[in-house]
């Protein structure tokens, strides 16, 4: 449902199930502009992706938003210090979402 | 721009049973000595996103409940409390909670209140039991800041901003932090150099600028920090109000407590992340493999369009039979119906679900029944990956639901009985599905006391179900549980009820065009067979002739075809026909003569005598038997009305329509013109 917003407002979106999938789809031809992730997920979780994304060339300057639960500081500051650029709260609607996402490209 | 959110409701719904499932599961298969993280954080993510998705869609009470659950989780999952037997019991009453709280949102009913306060205060009580609460901050203490007080709306602030070296590598970038200040406002913006070192030392990678940008006041300081929130820790920041020429006051805040973040309402947007979580693995084999929801009517369409394909295909294949000289012709039509047959085969499977949909329900059903009874059971499911139609699915629960009741009422013994009898305290339960012939065969076995012959025979025969004198084999004997009104237990129990269950059982089985038998051993266990069709929307069907029209009989219950002799039949005074089949005496059902409902005397009988079994044997006289093949059964219900004897009607490959013949209704109709109230007793295949 991220993506339909995203897409909705004209963003190509691509998904991945996981950080170990995202990993991986990261790394494919053009690469993409900025990456949205949760933080708890199995293969990889939100923190190892951010901080293997950020060993990448590529992917050293990227924008990396994590999506969050209000309150959880703790997850927002795990995110930063893995090198995340900053989080989303979710839930979310739609217009804070986008704006968030202007913010970053 | 708003976006329409109330198809996502619907997928957020059922997400939200399957993420409850999910949670039963794991807690379920939690070991309360050594708790598995990997479980822990299944069931921890299931709860969380229930609760994400019902604060988006405005379902207060269950976020509010959901959440609870979730602090208590992640209490257990950052170990910083266990897990107890009772803690996972009040969990999975949560999980039936928060299942009836969408259940009232479904149907518009009221959500049970007290309900969920017990459980909250539960959990509560459970939390605070903590000595050391790992609970994650919550959003009341983070905010401590203090607000300026925004009488003076005139003056402006003054930012100042000094990143630090390594923002960049955060993806962070100070030019879009800038730009976003110039949306609040009027800017004037400085930047400073001068920590800026030689060319030579110079990383390209690292920041070593600083801005001070001037914004004029119309905006307020929070909106200020928002923009720098993500940033605190990597810079050094300073807001200040810029000094009005009037007033002297002059304050500066400290930034270092984490500014809050303003809460976006609820209602609006769905909440799942761009990453979709996979589908959690609630022991489906077809998880690894992507999947996409599809409404079932679409399905239902796409099948019916199928099977008229089938049949169009069909008739032009015979149609054309006799173009033999055009070559090209027959061997386009030979791949035509190769592609067609292959088609249907691929569509009718994607109605197929494994069985583990309908299995999912057991463990909680067994480990609550087991608590409730007191009995020690060891259960093993086997097959869940064996697939069955959708509809079979549906039908199949209950019945199979009761007959595990029944075993863990009836058949197991409690576990002082079981050690007296020198058996293990834990007794074996064994669920298993597997693909038969044409079949799914799905078999309920126990190790408890199994059938007590002697009694149930007595119970019959006080309820003049069997003749005093009548001598039965054992296997009848079983079958008698399946009788209405049947129960040898002394004391009705409150879990399987009065008996009314098995005939019930067998009738909701049969009319899935199935079976259900039962085996058993004295002292040491039972067997229950069910037996169902891999589909109810095909059959494999004989045709057969019925004076001069052509019906449909279920291969399934056809038990041999023989040609007529007079030397096989009796006629009985009152006309009817028997045939002698072994050393019993069959009814015929005369189909010509029934549905033309003549009243013309018996004929002499010739033609095809198909013996049917359902339980019971009738002989069906047919003019002709022609040809086998699989029909789809469209359903006259549907299209017309229910008429008895009839399953359904199909359309052959001449494009004519058969009218499929209900076995279970014909061989009912032939005792009955017989005038054989009781049943006689047969030998269930």
């Amino acid at each position: 449902m991220v993506s339909f917003t995203l897409q909705r407002a004209g963003y190509q979106v691509v998904e991945a199930c996981d950080g170990a999938e995202a990993l991986e789809l990261a790394q494919t031809s053009d690469g993409v502009n900025l990456v949205v992730t949760d933080i708890n997920m199995p293969n990889m979780d939100g923190i190892s992706l951010i901080s293997e994304l950020r060993k990448l060339d590529s992917y050293r300057f990227t924008p990396i938003l994590t999506l969050t639960t209000e309150g959880s500081s703790e997850k927002k500051l795990a995110g930063r210090k893995a090198g995340a650029t900053g989080w989303i709260v979710k839930p979310f609607d739609p217009e804070s979402l986008l704006a968030t996402i202007r913010k970053v490209l | 721009m708003s976006i329409d959110i109330s198809q996502f409701q619907e997928i957020f719904i059922e997400e939200s049973y399957e993420s409850l499932d999910v949670m039963e599961a794991g807690l379920l298969t939690l070991d309360v000595g050594e708790p598995d993280s990997e479980v822990i954080n299944n069931i921890f993510r299931a709860a969380h996103s229930i609760k994400g998705g019902a604060g988006t869609f405005g379902f207060e009470e269950i976020a509010a409940f959901t959440h609870v659950q979730e602090s208590l989780l992640e209490a257990v999952r950052s170990k910083s409390r266990g897990v107890s037997a009772e803690l996972i019991d009040t969990l999975l009453q949560c999980v039936d909670c928060v299942r009836s709280m969408l259940e009232a949102n479904r149907t518009d009913a009221e959500i049970d209140a007290d309900r969920v306060l017990a459980l909250t205060s539960q959990l509560e009580r459970y939390q605070s039991q903590d000595s050391e609460s790992n609970e994650v901050v919550p959003e009341a203490t983070a905010d401590e800041r203090q607000e300026q007080p925004l009488d003076d709306q005139t003056g402006g602030w003054k930012v100042v901003f000094k990143p630090y070296p390594d923002i960049l590598a955060t993806g962070n970038d100070p030019y879009r932090v800038i730009r976003e200040l110039k949306r609040l406002g009027e800017c004037q913006v400085e930047v400073s150099t001068e920590n800026l070192p030689d060319l030579e030392e110079l990383d390209p990678e690292k920041l070593y600028l600083s801005w001070t940008v001037e914004l004029d006041g119309s905006c307020e300081e929070s909106e200020i920090r928002e923009i720098f929130e993500w940033l605190e820790d990597d810079c050094d920041l300073e807001i200040q109000r810029l000094v009005d020429p009037v007033e002297g006051e002059q304050v500066s805040d400290d930034f270092s407590v984490p500014a809050k973040v303003p809460v976006v309402e609820v209602g609006k947007k769905p909440v799942d992340n761009v990453f979709q979580r996979d589908v959690e693995d609630i022991g489906i084999a077809s998880v690894e493999s992507s999947s996409i929801r599809v409404d079932t009517e679409k399905i239902e369409h796409l099948i019916n369009l199928v099977g008229e394909l089938v049949i169009t295909q069909s008739a032009i294949s015979q149609y054309s039979a006799n173009l033999t000289e055009h070559v090209h012709l027959q061997a386009g039509l030979q791949q035509l119906a190769s592609n067609v047959h292959e088609l249907q085969e691929q569509s009718m499977r994607i109605r197929m679900l494994p069985i583990d949909f309908v299995f999912q329900r057991l463990p909680r059903l067994i480990r609550d029944l087991s608590n409730t009874l007191k009995k020690e059971v060891q259960f093993v499911l086997k097959g869940k990956e064996t697939e069955v139609d959708k509809t079979v699915l549906e039908k199949i629960s209950d019945p199979l639901v009761h007959i595990v009741r029944n075993a863990l009422d009836h058949g197991i013994e409690s576990p002082q009985e079981r050690i007296e009898q020198g058996k293990s305290e834990k007794a074996a339960l064994e669920i298993s599905a597997k693909h038969e012939g044409g079949n799914i065969v799905i078999s309920i076995s126990d190790d408890g006391r199994g059938l007590d012959l002697p009694s149930i025979l007595t119970k019959a025969q006080e309820r003049g179900i069997v003749e005093e004198g009548d001598v039965l084999t054992d296997s009848q004997i079983e079958e008698l549980i399946f009788y209405p009104g049947f129960s040898t237990a002394r004391e009705v129990s409150d879990v399987s009820g009065r008996g009314v269950g098995l005939d019930v059982v067998k009738q909701n089985i049969k009319s899935l065009g199935g079976d259900v038998s039962v085996t058993s051993s004295l002292g040491e266990g039972t067997e229950f067979r069910i037996k169902l069709p891999l589909t109810m929307a095909i059959l494999d069907g004989q045709l057969v002739q019925v004076g001069g029209e052509v019906f449909v009989l279920p291969m399934m219950n056809i038990e041999k075809s023989v040609q007529v002799r007079d030397s096989d039949v009796n006629v009985l005074p009152n006309g009817q026909m028997v045939y002698r089949f072994d050393d019993e005496y069959v009814p015929i059902l005369d189909l010509d003569q029934f549905f033309s409902d003549s009243l013309s005397p018996a004929r002499r009988p010739e033609g095809i005598l198909v013996l049917i079994d359902t339980g019971k044997l009738a002989a069906i006289l047919v003019d002709d038997v022609l040809s086998q093949q699989q029909v789809v059964i469209r359903s006259l219900e549907a299209n017309f009305r229910r008429i008895e004897t009839l399953a359904g009607a199909t359309i052959l490959g001449d494009g004519a329509v058969a009218l499929i013949l209900d076995a279970n209704e014909l061989v009912q109709v032939a005792h009955n013109l017989q005038g054989i109230n009781n049943e006689p007793l047969r030998k269930v295949s």
